[in-house]
């Protein structure tokens, strides 16, 4: 019914005659007259109604979402919470990015109709057509590029805006008509990714979980914030204050920012400079040797290549050990003392010995690293050597320790919709696309990493870019992106599907409408300590001409008359209750599938898991998928895989031609020991609160209270008469952002520090000489890739900054 | 009356502002206008010496607030209709928007930053304590919204138990108006009275 109580605000809020002359003439009266006895379906009270649904964002957290719906549109969103949890209980409560979906939902940026591209690459023109127009351009241009230049021409760059069980349709339907060139690695792990392997075997590449932290007596985590990277309830964020509050171990978090997971607790921060990880890790190590401090019985039962003892015969008696590297008696003949190691890191050489005794005297000691530090040109160094230090001291294994790998995740398994086999195997690294579209047929297996082939067989020439802002803003150097990207001759065609109109999506000659998952049937499962599962149904009826991706792929593989072949008949909710229901099999402490849809989140407890337990327990009975079966702190199989590679200045020590093969400190390209009159200072990206990566990026809401800022130390504001909240200028040679100075101590002298993930907002025309006021981090980083993984080193960069 | 209180967990907030924003969706509201907020208190230094290194003494830690629903408010006090009044029931503090008339005294008179007048709306807006969720046998949309189970509100009575009453920096001396809201400390947080510890951004909380 209407309110009859009417405020002198409501009148006067009230527009329209309708409005008026209800409120003269009585509002059910009047109503009566014009339109007859009942009430008019518009008027009508509806009932709210309750949704479940995920987060399906790059963030493992995947937060749980409760739609609260009225009229078929979302009136809030609510989380899996109640109000009598206890700091026990899990709850998969959405952090503050999730809370804000209905900003993105409702955003009138929101793409509502398929498009074509009107005005240049980058310009951001378009036109509405119909879906019709759209899947037909689309799949004709496909069958032309594959005809004329072969599936290896086709390419699908990393993008990671939505996850779900059935989130990967594309991927099937080209697997359906000749394949595309295959990537591997990611933007988030490629370095530690490649690395990892050869220390700890194909299997070994997890840590412990947060929880084994509770076990610990000492904690150092290196370049994390678990906090920031996994803000939800029921992930790092909700693990890492569990664990601090449980654990009785002294904690260190050793990284140039007081990053957040420290606040409130700054004692626990270690300055360090960025990119010197592996050099305070030989340094310790000296320390440890030194002092007679190592677990030598561990090195030499356990490990391979530490000293000359455990090398392999073939590297025998060439001083190839770590030791011998750490002592000054091989490679680069220095001694790895506190003294050498100081200046690097910017931790005093007093400091770097009480540390090296804490970690000799104090047991279990838990070594964790974040993916900060192996994000760096000489990224798949550092996460070795910080692999390396639990190894050195015997305290990786058991109850209490972990490897020195990122936190262990729990969860459930899940089965995903079959991708089917791609008879394409040739594959490049995530990060080289960019080369690939200009002269991917010069690019080989020594100089470029491409694998499964010893050249590309073709240029790139078309792309489906499905929920990625990897082709300009997360990639890296935006103005030189866009320059290859700008010129349609090269690749021919990029079909984009998205929620919105990010950078990336400027890029493409034709853009689809996007359903989000909590649009749609969806299901996921994830975790932490916790494990879960999150069961979701439509929040709403789809609006405008939005479709789900699997009828989009679906619309493609009918132009290719492959449909009956993509969906087997079956509709995408149908794949998920069947994909769900082998899961099932598998797993049958699972809940049917109707019982999944009720509860919307299922949780499961996980006990506190100890990275490679079985094999400290029985080495021999349980050996690691490496050569040797052991940990290998000198690896082989890394100098024989890279072999004859061209490396380019600075990927390696100074003296040598091949990439090392133990952990050792490798200086950056552009880092603490080459910083330059110049570019004085280093700029290093983190993740921000307000943003996973660049999703969210555009709410209005989320940006008033995270700001984009450049970190600065007032050390380095001062002299350049910049204070706080100053419009401040980052640039160096490849371009210049503009964002607002946050002068502070959390961040070491001599570093800039810049949250990744920003929305770029500029003038494409004018290059690097242009000025970027979203303060995109990525217009500042290299395209150059790092050695072994050739992966993306987006925090090795060197910049100055001025007052704007 | 059962007075009702929130409680901040010092040790565990990481100042994430999901209370913030759950907020913001549930209430509805826009750019410019928050009812919670968290506001960064860093003091100290970090400094390098000539041979490179790093000394630091610097300290940095979040204060998520909102209304304090004191028992002495001042926005109660300043206000000129009546409008903004403490509920004889609850002891939460709200606005009848129907009397208010905009004049911004509350937010003027409040030291804890609560009351602000929307101009959209014309008149001031605050925290009510999510009354009706209240009154439904639920929590404030924020306390249930927290990731790392920092807030808490109850009785008085039982928040008092695990708190101190609006004890540090940079809240005023709870003297002034008797706030109804307890804290457990982190290691870093400054006492109330200590000067140093600022606010530092305040481009977020005002």
């Amino acid at each position: 019914m209407l309110d009859t109580k009417l405020s002198r605000r409501t009148f006067l809020k009230t527009t329209g005659a309708l409005g008026a002359l209800a409120a003269a003439g009585g509002s059910v009266a009047a109503a009566d007259s014009l339109f007859g006895a009942d009430v008019p379906a518009a008027l009508a009270e509806t009932e709210e109604t309750t949704t479940w649904g995920h987060c399906a964002i790059n963030c493992p957290g995947r937060c749980a979402l409760k739609f609260h719906v009225k009229d078929d549109e979302v009136t809030w969103v609510d989380t899996h919470t109640s109000p009598d949890a206890g700091f026990d209980d899990p709850q998969a409560r959405a952090c503050l990015r999730g809370r804000s979906y209905r900003r993105w939902m409702n955003s009138p940026d929101r793409i509502n109709y398929p498009m074509k591209r009107v005005g240049a690459r980058g310009e951001g023109k378009y036109e509405r057509i119909s879906w019709d127009e759209a899947i037909d351009t689309a799949a004709s241009k496909l069958k032309e590029v594959i005809e004329k230049h072969g599936n290896e021409a086709v390419y699908v760059p990393y993008a990671t805006g939505v996850s779900a069980t059935t989130a990967r349709p594309f991927n099937r339907f080209l697997n359906l008509v000749g394949g595309f060139l295959n990537r591997y690695g990611d933007y988030s792990t490629a370095q530690i990714t490649a690395i990892t392997p050869y220390m700890y075997g194909a299997k070994g590449g997890s840590g412990s979980s947060l929880s084994s932290g509770e076990d610990a007596k000492l904690i150092l985590c290196f370049g994390s914030s678990p906090t920031e990277t996994r803000q939800g309830g029921l992930t790092t964020h909700y693990d890492w204050v569990h664990m601090r509050e449980r654990t009785p171990a002294k904690i260190y978090i050793i990284d140039p920012r007081l990053n957040d997971s420290a606040m409130g607790h700054s004692e626990e921060w270690l300055p360090i400079n960025p990119g010197t990880d592996a050099a305070l890790v030989a340094a310790l190590g000296h320390e440890l040797i030194k002092n007679g401090q190592t677990d030598e019985d561990f090195l030499h039962t356990y490990c391979v290549g530490y000293d000359e003892e455990t090398m392999p015969e073939a590297h025998k008696g060439k001083n190839l050990s770590y030791k011998d590297y750490i002592m000054g008696t091989g490679y680069d003949k220095v001694e790895k003392t506190p003294e050498w190691a100081a200046p690097i890191t910017g931790i005093s050489a007093e400091r770097i010995r009480s540390l090296a005794d804490e970690i000799a005297t104090t047991k279990p000691l838990y070594v964790v690293q974040g993916w900060g530090p192996q994000r760096r040109s000489n990224g798949e160094w550092a996460a070795w050597s910080i692999m390396a230090l639990p190894c050195l001291v015997g305290q990786v294994g058991l109850p209490g320790t972990s490897n020195g790998c990122r936190e262990a995740r729990n969860s459930p398994t899940l089965q995903s919709l079959p991708a089917g086999t791609n008879p394409i195997k040739d594959s490049i690294s995530c990060f080289v696309w960019t080369d690939a579209i200009e002269h991917g047929e010069d690019m080989g297996a020594k100089d470029w990493g491409v694998r499964n082939t010893d050249k590309l067989k073709s240029n790139i020439k078309y792309m489906i870019n499905y929920a990625g802002n990897c082709l300009t803003n997360q990639h890296s150097d935006i103005n030189k992106a866009h320059e290859i990207l700008s010129d349609e001759s090269k690749c021919e065609f990029i079909l984009g599907i998205d929620t919105v109109m990010c950078d990336s999506m400027n890029y493409s000659d034709i853009v689809l409408p996007d359903l989000f998952r909590f649009e749609q049937h969806s299901q996921i499962a994830t975790g932490s300590d916790w494990g879960y599962v999150i069961t979701g149904t439509p929040a709403t009826t789809p609006k405008f001409e939005r479709k789900s991706a699997y009828e989009m792929a679906s619309m493609m593989a009918e132009r290719f008359g492959v449909k009956d072949k993509f969906t087997e008949g079956k509709t995408e909710e149908q794949w998920i209750r069947e994909l769900y229901d082998k899961s099932r099999e598998k797993d049958p402490k699972l809940p049917s599938y109707e019982e999944m849809q009720e509860m919307g989140v299922y949780t499961r407890a996980y006990p506190h898991t100890v990275a490679l337990q079985k094999f400290r327990e029985d080495p021999a009975g349980n050996p690691l998928v490496t050569p040797s079966g052991k940990i290998e702190i000198f690896s082989e199989k890394l100098l024989k895989d890279t072999e004859g590679w061209k490396l380019t200045e600075g990927d390696t020590l100074a003296g040598m031609d091949t990439l090392p093969g133990i952990p050792a400190y490798i200086p950056e390209w552009e880092g603490v020991e080459s910083t330059t009159k110049e570019h004085p200072l280093m700029l290093s990206g983190f993740h921000y609160r307000g943003r996973i990566h660049s999703s969210w990026g555009f709410i209005p809401e989320l940006k008033e209270v995270n700001p984009q800022e450049a970190w600065i130390n007032p050390a380095d504001a001062e002299p350049r008469g910049i204070k706080h909240g100053d419009k401040v200028q980052v640039h160096n040679d490849r371009g210049k952002i503009e964002l607002l100075a946050k002068v502070t101590p959390r961040v070491v002298p001599g570093t800039v520090a810049v949250s990744q993930g920003a929305w770029w907002d500029g003038d494409k025309k004018s290059g690097k000489d242009g000025v970027d006021k979203g303060g995109s981090i990525n217009t500042l980083t290299t395209q150059r890739p790092s050695p072994l993984a050739k992966g993306n080193p987006q925090h090795t960069n060197i910049c100055d900054v001025k007052r704007a | 009356m059962t007075q009702y209180a929130f409680h901040f967990d010092g040790t565990r907030c990481t100042g994430c502002k999901t209370c913030e924003m759950s907020c913001k969706d549930y209430k509805d509201l826009s750019v410019g206008i928050a009812y919670r907020k968290v506001y960064e208190v860093t003091l100290g230094e970090t400094k390098k010496a000539d041979d490179g290194t790093f000394t630091t003494d610097c300290v940095s830690y979040p204060l998520s607030m909102a209304c304090n629903h004191c028992d002495d408010p001042s926005c109660t006090k300043v206000c000129p209709t009546g409008a903004m009044h403490k509920d004889a029931e609850t002891g939460l503090v709200s606005v009848d928007k129907d009397k208010c008339i905009g004049c911004g005294y509350c937010h003027m008179a409040c030291p804890y930053n609560a009351p602000k007048v929307d101009r959209a709306k014309g008149h001031s807006v605050k925290c009510d304590g999510c009354a009706e969720r209240l009154a439904a046998g639920q929590k404030p949309v924020c306390v249930e919204a927290c990731p790392a189970r920092a807030l808490d509100f109850g009785t008085v009575e039982e928040m008092k138990k695990t708190g101190d009453q609006a004890n540090i920096a940079p809240l005023p001396e709870k003297t002034y108006t008797n706030p109804n809201f307890y804290i457990k400390p982190s290691k870093d947080a400054k006492p109330a009275s200590d000067a140093s510890a600022k606010v530092v951004n305040p481009l977020e909380v005002m």
